[in-house]
């Protein structure tokens, strides 16, 4: 009779599920309801993550949210996460002050794994706060500018006031990158463009042939987006897209963030469109 | 500057119209130049013109008594402005500004319509270019109606 293979060593569940404490060590208020807080571990270890991940992030009493890591993936520093206050725990997390402690899980799930896009163009779409998850990988590639080709951001928020990083923007772009910006609403001392960001795609210099195009945002902006760079050539598997559902354990046991056959906590966040070209849209199951 | 002649035929706008046609309307046709904060119509006005913006932006705006002035979109190079040149009551429906100094191509619609109504052809060739420049302005007006960045999940799952 065949023997039973020997259990490997994996983490146990409880385990996973264990919250690290950080520290709260900075803040920054980007906008009127989104903020960046800046984390230390309390036992010294620093959490290495790739761009494009996330970490569920426990503020104690009040629930545990999933956010992206906004900070940069190869400087060492505190570890950052950029976050719209829309709800209970993202508002319990807003109302930290320098020395608070909280939770930290992950880092979890895809990274945009921008190596992909060497020798070729490499275009950004961000939508909202959709440019913070993006940001570790705008900052992966500007590090290694002369690995890429052209590289452009394509960035849409509300109005001028809701924009994030304005004045990193205007580095990025003394970095070589073309930096293009919309709002949906704008009041008339705003002097840049108003309208969606998929009208920039046809503007922006890029080789549609030879590119890899990374967007984050709501999804039904991140649907018209995807389209319209079809539209101007860009092959649909060399598109990726990084999607939200709702979590609880973040590492594909709860089942909570499943989309049809995925779950986003472990597949993604960060998926190949042409892999989720059907379900951008669809309600949660 | 190339002038407006050389410059039609590689417009998206006038692509496929026989050189005629293309004549014609650039017989139609003047440069403008705006300073920062001219305006090139107002809401209200008889619309007889549209405009192509060759260089700068124009800015499409509306005015209401809570919101005062909002900007609703831009028109940068290659854009065109103004559809009601063809629709009746041919009246302006918005304001279109100046927001930086800027060149644009000026079309006299009211002679344009007239030759519409008497060339059936160039009247749906034209119909069909305008229809898609409202089109795009439709799209534009849902998805902010969507308010996409805006509350959380305002219209799907999505917060972001
Ligand atoms: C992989 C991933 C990465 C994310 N990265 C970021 C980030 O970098 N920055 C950031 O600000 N947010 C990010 N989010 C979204 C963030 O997780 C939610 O805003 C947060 O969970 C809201 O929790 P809350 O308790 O504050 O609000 P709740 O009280 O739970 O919700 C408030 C309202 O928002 C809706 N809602 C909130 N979040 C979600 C969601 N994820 N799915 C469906 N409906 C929702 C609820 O329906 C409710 O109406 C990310 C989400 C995922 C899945
Ligand atoms: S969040 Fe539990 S399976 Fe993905």
């Amino acid at each position: 009779m065949p023997r039973l293979a020997e259990p490997t060593a994996v983490q146990p569940v409880e385990s996973a599920m264990v919250p690290r404490l950080f520290r709260l060590v900075d803040r920054r208020q980007d906008t009127a309801d989104t903020f960046t807080i800046m984390l230390e571990p309390n036992d010294g270890v620093p959490l290495a993550f790739i761009p494009g991940q996330f970490t569920m992030l426990s503020a104690f009493g009040v629930g545990e949210v999933p956010i992206s890591v906004s900070g940069d993936a190869h400087v060492a520093g505190p570890l950052q996460h950029t976050v719209r206050d829309v709800g209970a725990v993202t508002h319990a997390l807003a109302r930290t002050a320098v020395g608070d402690v909280m939770g930290v899980r992950g880092p979890y799930g895809t990274g945009w794994d921008v190596a992909d896009g060497h020798s070729r163009d490499v275009v950004f779409v961000g939508g909202g706060i959709g440019l913070a998850p993006l940001r570790p990988a705008v900052l992966e590639v500007l590090a290694h500018r002369e690995d890429f080709g052209r590289v452009v951001l394509m960035y849409g928020a509300r109005s001028p006031e809701e924009l994030l990083f304005v004045d990193e923007l205007k580095q990025w772009e003394d970095q070589g990158m073309e930096v293009l910006v919309t709002v949906d609403y704008g009041r008339e001392s705003w002097q840049g463009r108003v309208g969606l960001v998929t009208k920039l795609i046809p503007r922006a210099g890029f080789d549609p042939r030879s590119t890899l195009a990374l967007i984050c945002g709501p999804e039904v902006m991140m649907r018209h987006t995807a389209l319209a760079l079809v539209g101007r050539g860009v092959r649909s598997s060399r598109i990726r897209v990084s999607l939200e559902r709702n979590m609880r354990c973040g590492v594909g046991l709860c089942g909570h963030c499943q989309y049809r056959e995925l779950f986003v906590c472990v597949d993604g966040p960060v998926l190949p469109y042409a892999q989720v070209t059907g379900l951008l849209g669809l309600r949660e199951v | 500057m190339r002038t407006i002649e050389q410059y039609l035929p590689d417009h998206p706008f006038f692509e496929g119209l026989d050189a005629p046609t293309l004549a014609l309307i650039a017989g139609c046709a003047t440069n403008i130049s705006l300073a920062a904060g001219e305006y090139l119509c107002h809401e209200g006005d008889a619309a007889d013109h549209f405009f192509v913006v060759r260089r700068g932006r124009v800015a499409i705006e509306v005015h209401g008594p809570a919101a005062g002035t909002l900007v609703l979109d831009t028109a940068d190079e290659g854009d065109v402005v103004g559809w009601s040149w063809l629709v009746p009551p041919y009246v302006s429906t918005f304001d279109a500004r100046a927001a930086e100094a800027s060149g644009v191509v000026a079309f006299d619609g009211a002679c344009l319509r007239g030759k519409c109504d008497t060339d059936a052809h160039l009247g749906y060739e034209l119909m069909k270019r305008v229809t898609q420049v409202m089109n795009g302005r439709l799209v534009a007006a849902q998805m902010r109606l969507l308010d996409l960045y805006g509350g959380p999940g305002a219209t799907d799952a999505s917060p972001r």
